[in-house]
């Protein structure tokens, strides 16, 4: 059910579609290739390093560091209630890099480029559909339903 | 093979175009450079059109533009890839002539950006980035460039003044191009007090969506040399790509397409950035234009915020950047900007561009960029 994941969301079908549902149940997931071992975050179906089509999910933990950061003022449509917002973009300890907004944990003020950071499933269960994303936190910080 | 010469240059007044439709600037363009290149419709055999559909209610764009520039029934065919969509036309109308398959091609960039309300605007600009992974955070096309900003910022103590130096220039040539949207210089006064777009991005920093056209005639060698006595080289053309996600990079204070395009050019020309007397870069927001310098190899990566402190960009400095104003005070129609900045360099080497003229100017560049780098196209041109 990719459909749940993002804000908006521009592609409700994939074949990493499980990813939403792992997410809802709290859990990050990433993709390895069962032919060569390449994992890839954000996960892929299809290997970039040997073409295989056979993949897995795993976990990962999500911390790494701030690789960059900007408050977006202007914003386009679908995000005009929680504009401004502040998103980053992290290279995580497992490899790969994620972008979110930051969560609670994390002042405006405290943003610094390097901090470490963990992402963190987010999942919206009250709405009137399921909403399930990630957002950037103070690595220990655990996964919740808002 | 032979090589390729620029015959003939068209520009239109770029801004908000509320007086025409996207064909009509075309044909402002068009007949301007057929009348500089002193041919007829005739001469012509194909046309390539750079333009990004999407802004336009019109669709499959090439052949009502076709039809109204009088050129039916020859081949004509739109390229895009964004922000860099005419520079793809003039890749293929080099490569046609190339291949000996056509001797003479009209190449036009033209978009019209105003037509749409301010919600299809603010939806298109949800869709910028990769839409699986990153637009469902919100992401916009400043905001990508304020986050290579941040990390440029971060990693070479590039300053916030120093971005707003390349605003400051660019208004001050953008004065003197009778075809720029803003031609008035501003003051960095002016620009830090201006509204907060992506921080560290004010208004100041962004360049502004336009309508408008530009065109250029390109001809093999042979047909060149027998219609134009002033024809300009295209002497190397470079072409790369670079992930459409971000988050593939290897790292965010440059283009990686931008360095794989300027070597190809520079190798196929046989020159290096040191030769460079002039050139258009893609300015789309302040940070954009330090890291041309650097990818383009006109100063070290990291010391492009030093480089436009020093006036190093300027007329009289090391290399003149965007002495037509660039994207930031000509405007940018996306399309057309490609073949804006190839008819602006072509007219420095012929030694006619008035006030704004780079004395010498004898090996000029383009820099066009689609997109946050996805596609970046670098042309060397020359004059004899």
């Amino acid at each position: 059910m990719f459909k749940w994941f993002g804000k908006v969301n521009f592609t409700p079908y994939t074949k990493v579609s499980d990813f939403a549902q792992h997410l809802r149940d709290g859990h990050l997931m990433a993709s390895r290739c069962k032919s060569c071992g390449a994992a890839s975050f954000p996960p892929r179906a299809d290997c970039e390093a040997c073409m295989s089509d056979a993949f897995e999910f795993f976990e990962v933990s999500g911390k790494g560091k701030l690789h960059t950061f900007t408050k977006i003022v202007s914003a386009p449509t679908g995000f005009e209630d929680v504009v401004p917002y502040t998103v980053g973009v992290v290279d995580l300890d497992d490899g790969g890099k994620a972008l979110a907004w930051f969560g609670e944990t994390i002042g405006e003020d405290d943003i610094r480029i390097g901090m470490e950071l963990q992402v963190v499933p987010r999942i919206f269960e009250e709405l009137e559909e399921i909403k399930v994303y990630y957002s950037l936190e103070r690595p220990g910080t655990a996964w919740s339903k808002v | 093979m032979t090589r390729v010469g620029i015959i003939g240059i068209g520009h239109g007044t770029f801004g908000r175009r509320s007086d025409a439709t996207v064909q009509e600037l075309a044909f402002e363009a068009f007949r301007t450079a057929m009348e500089d290149a002193g041919i007829d419709r005739d001469a012509v055999d194909a046309s390539v059109i750079g333009s990004v559909p999407e802004y336009h209610k019109q669709r499959s764009l090439a052949g009502v533009v076709q039809e109204y520039l009088g050129l039916v029934p020859k081949p004509t065919w739109l390229t895009e890839v964004a922000c860099a969509s005419g520079s793809a036309a003039m890749r293929t109308a080099w490569m046609a002539i190339k291949a000996g398959v056509h001797d003479v091609v009209a190449v036009i960039g033209c978009q019209k950006m105003t037509e749409l309300s301010t919600p299809e605007i603010l939806a298109l600009m949800g869709r910028v980035g990769e839409v699986q992974w990153e637009s469902g955070f919100g992401t916009t096309f400043p905001g990508y460039y304020a986050m290579f900003a941040k990390r440029h910022m971060h990693e070479f103590g590039t300053t916030r003044d120093q971005l707003l130096d390349v605003a400051v220039k660019n208004h001050h040539y953008g004065a003197m191009n009778p075809y720029a949207l803003f031609r008035k210089e501003i003051t960095k006064e002016k620009a830090s007090a201006s509204e907060d777009v992506a921080t560290p991005f004010q208004v100041y920093d962004c360049c502004a969506n336009a309508d408008g056209a530009a065109c250029v005639i390109l001809a093999s060698e042979e047909r060149a040399r027998e219609i134009s006595s002033n024809p300009v080289w295209l002497s190397g053309m470079g072409c790369a790509s670079a992930t459409m996600s971000v988050l593939s990079r290897p790292n965010l204070v440059g283009l990686p397409s931008a360095e794989a395009a300027a070597a190809q050019a520079y190798e196929m020309a046989g020159i290096g950035p040191d030769d460079v007397d002039v050139a258009d870069v893609h300015d789309c927001f302040t940070v954009a234009e330090i890291m041309a310098y650097e990818d383009l190899g006109f100063c070290k990566k990291g010391e492009g915020g030093p480089f436009i402190e020093e006036k190093q960009p300027y007329i009289g400095g090391k290399v003149a950047v965007n002495v037509d104003g660039g994207l930031k005070a000509k405007g940018h129609p996306i399309g057309a900007t490609g073949v804006s900045m190839t008819y602006e360099i072509a007219k420095q080497l012929r030694g006619e561009a008035g006030e704004r003229q780079v004395p010498d100017a004898n090996v000029g560049l383009t820099h066009n960029v689609g997109g946050i780098g996805q596609y970046c196209f670098v042309q060397v041109m020359t004059r004899e």
